[in-house]
């Protein structure tokens, strides 16, 4: 234990987990507690001290990333509300779990954007699904759903249209299959009950409004909007849900002088498709084809982080067998092979959005179907593979690849697994880099337009929470897979990618690198999977419990996934022989958190750079709005 | 169905010696299908998932301008096919309805996708449309989750087929070939639930039935599954009294009329029916006549 008053900086600085926590305690000893539930770690923080506590942990201990705040809603388990924030060093190493408790009812927890600014939105989110509010938050409103939606979707005893059960299987639908669908019970999809003095008129002048009173970032939106006021020239400019260059549903309202952006505010909410909820109906099991739905474009490295985190809970009971090699082996060449397919995409994007349109991209597609070929071969399915499992795989890789499709211009008929892969690998992937680089690194438009704009610092990367390229391109040297290793990452050679300068182009070149750091990781994974053929990816040779029990805990998984660091919190309720249900089930996504600093990026540059920028974050609506 | 030169060639009309191999003959209906069919600008409008599907559906391996759908425009003002990639989010549907309006006719719908067609894996979710077809008629259906590219290449030309069907004789079945206003659907409104506002009605009547405390009307509980057993065993013996209380229940839930700007619209479409029905038999009498005379 380390006495506060003895312990300069830099000592505090670099203090253990466990250390870190004493020194809080001691600093705090009326604030802190230890979490002393069985299977839970980290900090409890009362409420009223919870920003001071914050500020110690960031300035003092040194935990300047705020990876991840969400809430819990613990009804019938202590009938109380709790953020958990899991706080990391961008230096390495583990979480610093910290927890701040409130009544359910008229729930209020001080508010953390002044500490992270990075909280912004997940606070939203929490006020949005959980209805608890954040003091201090400047700017707290919905944020998934619209204002004036009833009620606060997420807490336990909200119940959706469509409600059946707590949770799955269904009784009947399984075992006895008497199925009858909720919604024949229900027909016009209804859980509210509305005022009889209802006025549509009404609610459809609010939504509209609302959206640029919500802009909030000191323009006066009233006199903008003002069709007398010819004396400005500032204009409000909606782009979205529908427009061809937001990546999907996603809308974005800017206040432009000219061309030049003075404010933006991100609206989201489009693909709001309440994979929480759902997720903690589902049974565990169950969860894994829904992951695939979040960032769609690279759906292994999904799977990779759920089953991370529910493997660490089930690590706390007394049957679990950690995977092989052989299954950690091809869990790390997938998620590369979709980190591939992920960056390719991006780039591919992204140059639409600054002018090149589509004929980049269609070059880029091409490798990707070939990745994808592959994915179907081995998985099923091209996008949603839905392959691995909590301490195994769906299924080994197959002897060999044999087209599924039976398109003419298919250039794979069967091939052998092993060769195709070496091919893959040492031939097609390197010469399609090659290519795009050959095109783009040096491309006089391409450097005219994307450096210097949409520039991040990395005090405010880290700052505003960003993760993946975004962060790596602003400076700070943080990956996942080697800030805080997981699988079979440590022993594989790679470097992590990192530029300077902050800018759109910096982003691209970040990429690139990834592409070719990925393209080195797969050459080390080709010989590990020939020394390992024939070996079984489950550790006792047969494949795992179909419905596994998980016992009494939390656990925080977090992979490097393409858009940056995908983090699951899930969190069973244990019972006898262990829950087959996640209690809560919540996905940090990059894609979302990823935006907060979008405003701060965009203003000061032209209309025209907005979409570029956006291109340069990265997203995915699928896991932007979950 | 395409139009195939030779085949339109060989024909009985008499044509002159001179003019042989230069003339075609083909019906109004079918030349203009023809067109249309080869020409169906889809909206470049991606949902979730599938659009990804779509997108790969649009790039080279597959490339579905080899059959007609050019190049994706982003204006729904230039498209004539909107293909709704993905899931239906309550918040989403009301510019999709928007944009759907805006569409010149003539317009098709296709759902992509389990969710768009019905929800799929996320229909119990408290802010899903389960389904398009909820709020905008659909024409071709296209499972899968995603569908592969294949799947939706198939579904594009199924509605190609569709269209080889229709005809400019047959209001009935081509809404915008008829005589009657285009209707735009109405847009609905987000208030604590999705509102769409041909349920307006409805809702004022549930709202004050809850205001006087009594049982919401429109929602129906469904026997359990022992009822249901039980109910099967009664069906049989007075036979479908069951069923029979099941939809007319479900009938008294019809669209409001009076005074609403939907009646007009449900008139016009009943009097085409009408008509349409009329010439049916009519043809149908034709040819049996024909038929005896044989
Ligand atoms: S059908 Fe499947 S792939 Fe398509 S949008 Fe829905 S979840 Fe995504």
């Amino acid at each position: 234990m380390v006495s506060p008053a003895l312990a300069p900086d830099d000592v505090v600085n670099a203090l253990s987990i466990e250390d870190s926590i004493a020194y809080l305690k001691s600093k705090h000893p009326d604030a802190v507690a230890d979490d002393e539930r069985e299977g839970y770690s980290g900090v409890l923080v009362q409420a009223s001290k919870l920003v001071e506590v914050a500020r110690a942990i960031r300035d003092d201990l040194g935990f300047d990333y705020l990876s991840s705040a969400t809430a819990v809603d613990y009804l019938g388990a202590g009938d109380h509300m709790e953020m958990v924030y899991h706080a990391y060093r961008t230096s390495g190493g583990g979480a610093l779990v910290f927890k701040a408790q409130t009544e359910r009812e008229d729930p209020e927890i001080p508010s953390l954007v002044r500490v992270w600014r990075g909280a912004d939105f997940q606070e939203r989110e929490a006020w949005d699904l959980y209805g608890i509010k954040f003091p201090g938050h400047p700017n707290l409103r919905r944020i998934l759903m619209w204002e004036g939606f009833h009620g606060h979707p997420m807490r336990k005893d909200w119940r959706e249209a469509y409600y059946e059960e707590e949770q799955k299987p269904f009784d009947n639908r399984w075992p006895g299959g008497h199925a009858h669908r909720s919604e024949e019970k229900n027909v016009f999809g209804k859980n509210v009950t509305y005022p009889p003095d209802i006025d549509l008129n009404r609610l459809m002048d609010t939504s509209e409004s609302e959206v640029y009173a919500s802009l909030g970032l000191g323009v006066d939106v009233e006199r903008i909007l003002d069709k007398d006021g010819f004396e400005t020239n500032e204009l409000v400019v909606n782009m979205g849900p529908h427009h061809p260059s937001t990546h999907g549903v996603f809308r974005m309202v800017l206040t432009v002088d000219g061309e030049t952006v003075t404010s933006l505010e991100p609206v989201m909410g489009y693909l709001h498709r309440n994979h929480e909820k759902i997720g903690e109906r589902n049974t565990y099991l169950h969860n894994i084809p829904f992951t695939d739905r979040l960032d769609y474009i690279s759906s292994m490295g999904n799977n990779h982080g759920y089953v991370l985190a529910v493997e660490q809970l089930m690590s706390l009971g007394r049957k679990y067998n950690p995977p092989t090699y052989r299954c950690e082996a091809i869990r790390v060449m997938m998620v590369e092979l979709s980190r591939i397919v992920n960056h390719l995409w991006a780039i591919g994007f992204w140059l639409n959005d600054i002018g090149a349109f589509f004929t980049p991209v269609l070059y880029f597609i091409q490798e990707r179907e070939r990745i994808l070929d592959f994915f179907e071969a081995v998985a099923g399915s091209r996008m949603m593979c839905n392959y691995m499992r909590f301490g195994g795989l769906f299924g080994d890789l197959p002897e060999r690849i044999k087209s599924v499709s039976n398109l003419t211009n298919d250039r794979i008929r069967d091939y052998n697994t092993m060769q195709f892969l070496t091919e893959m690998v040492n031939e097609r992937i390197p010469r399609t880099i090659d290519e795009l680089e050959q095109l783009l690194t040096q491309n006089e438009i391409l450097l005219e337009r994307s450096i210097g704009v949409g520039i991040l610092s990395g005090d405010d990367a880290i700052n505003y929470s960003a993760a993946g390229p975004l962060l790596r391109g602003s400076g700070v040297a943080y990956d996942v897979r080697r800030a805080d290793p997981y699988s079979i990452y440590p022993e594989l050679d790679f470097d992590v990618a990192v530029e300077q300068d902050g800018d759109m182009y910096a982003r691209y070149r970040v990429r690139v690198t990834e592409l070719r750091e990925s393209v080195r990781i797969l050459k080390q994974i080709l010989p590990r999977l020939e020394a390992t053929e024939g070996e079984s990816i489950w550790a006792d040779g047969k494949p795992g419990a179909y419905a596994p029990r998980v016992p009494f805990g939390e656990a925080y998984g977090r992979v490097e996934n393409g858009k940056g660091e995908l983090g699951y919190y899930v969190v069973s309720a244990g019972g006898r022989g262990g829950s087959s249900n996640p209690w809560r089930y919540h996905v940090r996504a990059p894609s979302f958190i990823n935006l907060t600093p979008m405003g701060l990026m965009s203003s000061g540059y032209k209309v025209a750079d907005i979409v570029g920028i956006l291109g340069s974050i990265d997203i995915v609506l699928g896991e932007t709005d979950r | 169905m395409d139009l195939n030169l030779q085949e339109l060639e060989r024909t009985e009309f008499p044509v002159p010696a001179e003019l042989e191999n230069n003339i075609a003959i083909t019906s109004l209906s079918q030349l203009y299908n023809w067109g249309r069919r080869n020409s169906m600008w889809p909206m470049l409008f991606g949902l979730a998932c599938c659009a990804i599907e779509m997108i790969a559906t649009a790039s080279s391996r597959f490339d579905f301008s080899r059959f007609g759908f050019e190049v994706m425009r982003a204006t729904p003002r230039q498209a004539d096919l909107m293909i709704v990639s993905g899931t239906v989010t309550k918040k989403m549907v009301v510019p999709i309805v928007r944009l759907y309006n805006q569409m010149p006719e003539p317009k098709y719908v296709l759902a992509m996708g389990a969710c768009a067609s019905g929800g799929g894996p996320f229909k119990e979710g408290y802010n899903v449309v389960s389904g398009i077809d909820k709020y905008l008629p659909v024409d071709v259906y296209v499972p899968g989750c995603p569908p592969t590219p294949q799947a939706l290449l198939f579904g594009m030309i199924a509605l190609q087929r569709k269209i080889d069907g229709q005809s400019i004789a047959n209001g009935d079945d081509v809404p915008w070939y008829g005589i009657g206003p285009a209707e735009p659907t109405p847009v609905p409104v987000l208030g604590p639930d999705i509102i769409d506002p041909r349920q307006m009605d409805m809702i004022r009547r549930q709202a004050e039935a809850a205001a006087e405390d009594m049982a919401m009307v429109g929602q129906r509980e469904l026997p359990s599954a022992t009822q249901l057993v039980a109910a099967k065993v009664a069906t049989a013996e007075t036979t479908g009294a069951a069923s029979a209380a099941i939809s007319d229940d479900a009938l008294s839930f019809v669209l409001p009329t009076g005074g609403n700007p939907w009646t007009e619209a449900e008139e016009i479409r009943e009097k085409r029916r009408l008509r349409a029905l009329a010439r049916k038999a009519v043809r149908a009498s034709r040819r049996s006549a024909e038929a005896e005379e044989e």
